[in-house]
């Protein structure tokens, strides 16, 4: 029997962009087992909701992360809006979803970045981040905000964006998706990054149902399923088909990120067909009350949105359940038997989101 | 050839200007919808205090005698919540950010 040895992997670790910290157990080269600790950044924005009335609520909301800050927002406001049993516009409708996908776009463009940090190919890192930041300005011009959109409102949007603004993004990210196919066939044709994501971490269809996998994780294992299939916003007139892959390996994962890059970039161009003049948001009247899942897909995965209202100002509950919480135990399986040398490569590739998991 | 992908992407950044901007010497205009710092006019005020109500962090701090208008950047969001419900339309969200500072304050505007 072999020597087994127990190697702290984080809260402070170069790939790591947020703290966590796991133990893995190795033998050799080889990682038994990994338990983790959670809990170094808890906040306690639950708690918040019963001292913030729910219309200022929504700027805690949108700060429980900083990457799907505008999806977390929205998700938010749907909850809070069926309670208070409001119908929103459809122009709002519309432009809620091209933000979502924007965000969408720049937090797989975030991840792409990091992951080809985490095998160490730094010039496709700084390429994913450059196209990242062309994003984020165009996020700038129509919301005000880079990262924290801010535009999210209970009853609708706060902003509105004009025709020939919305014709000239669809015409700079036609550019851009260019780029990012130059980026992507990096990703998925040069040997030495496949080298390091074909066959690493697997994760098989059974698993993936039976550990509770949301987002990129589910569908990299062959599990068509998405929050968008479910109509929120405008994905129903829309119409949704979500990306798939069977693999369930590390390059499926990445696969699937890319190819949703650029179904993001067709559903934009969708909204922008479709959308028509009209009113962005309906006069909030009334007090929540009642309780509503709220449940949407962010680009981690699926989060859900618990609100209880009492009739008065302040919500009694709030529960935020996040994709990197729910996507914990896959990863534990995922790490069970890998490579020591791997492990940065499969952690990254639930992206993990820890200030989100622990709100 | 698989090495060539990330090769054309290389040759091509080796000939061609860099993607940053030369930030001394081009100057960085924000776009017009920026939420940068809240600006006062503290001639059209009448220190009703509605902005302070809605403030989400609690920046503002409004009296009526002495008519006075506070503002604590450090907590100040830039969320543009004051701006929305203004009677007097006499704050503006600035596209330029508040500058850094090393110590906590307050900026106070008297009519």
């Amino acid at each position: 029997m072999s020597n087994r040895t127990i190697i702290p992997f984080g809260p402070q670790h170069p790939v790591l962009p947020e703290p966590i910290h796991l133990d893995l157990v190795v033998e050799d080269e080889k990682v038994v087992e990994a338990i983790p600790s959670i809990g170094f950044i808890h906040r306690g924005l639950e708690k918040l909701v019963e001292k913030k009335d729910f219309i200022d609520f929504v700027y805690v909301a949108e700060r429980i992360c900083g990457i799907c800050s505008y999806i977390h927002g929205m998700t938010y406001c749907m909850s809070v809006e069926q309670l208070l049993k409001l119908e929103i516009p459809d122009r709002a409708q519309y432009l809620r979803t091209i933000w979502s996908e924007l965000s969408r776009i720049h937090s797989h463009l975030l991840w792409l970045g990091l992951t080809a940090d985490s095998f160490g190919f730094e010039s496709l890192f700084m390429q994913s981040w450059r196209i990242r930041e062309s994003i984020l300005d165009i996020i700038e011009e129509t919301t005000g905000g880079r990262v924290i959109f801010g535009a999210a409102k209970v009853g609708g949007v706060r902003r509105d964006v004009s025709s020939v603004k919305l014709d000239e993004i669809m015409k700079k990210l036609r550019v851009y998706q260019k780029e990012i196919n130059t980026i992507g066939s990096v990703f998925l044709n040069d040997t030495t990054v496949k080298h390091r994501m074909q066959g690493v971490g697997v994760l098989s269809q059974a698993d993936a149902k039976s550990l509770g996998a949301v987002g990129p994780m589910l569908r990299g294992s062959g599990v068509s399923q998405d929050m968008r299939m479910t109509g929120y916003a405008s994905y129903g007139k829309i119409g949704f088909t979500p990306v798939v892959e069977t693999a369930g390996d590390c390059y499926a994962r990445t696969k699937v990120r890319i190819l949703e890059i650029a179904q993001s970039v067709d559903i934009i161009q969708k909204c922008i067909e479709q959308i028509k003049e009209g009113p962005i948001e309906v006069k909030v009247i009334g007090m929540p009350d009642g309780e509503y899942f709220a449940r949407t897909e962010q680009p981690r995965g699926e989060v859900i949105y618990y609100a209880k209202g009492n009739g008065t100002k302040f919500l009694q509950r709030m529960r935020v359940r996040t994709p990197t919480f729910a996507n914990l135990a896959p990863l534990l399986a995922t790490l069970r038997g890998c490579q020591l040398a791997d492990v940065p490569v499969i952690v990254l590739t639930i992206d993990p989101c820890i200030s989100c998991a622990e709100r | 050839m698989s090495i060539l992908e990330m090769g054309k992407v290389v040759l091509k950044n080796l000939f061609n200007k860099p993607v940053t901007e030369r930030y001394p010497f081009v100057k960085k205009e924000y776009p017009s919808g920026a939420r940068g710092k809240v600006n006062i006019d503290p001639a059209k005020c009448i220190y009703c205090g509605i902005c302070q109500r809605k403030c989400p962090t609690a920046a503002i701090v409004t009296t009526k005698e002495p008519k006075v208008w506070t503002i604590d950047r450090m907590r100040c969001i830039s969320c543009n919540a004051c701006v929305e419900v203004c009677p007097k339309k006499c704050l503006v969200l600035d596209v330029m950010y508040s500058p850094c500072s090393a110590k906590q304050g307050t900026d106070s505007f008297r009519p």
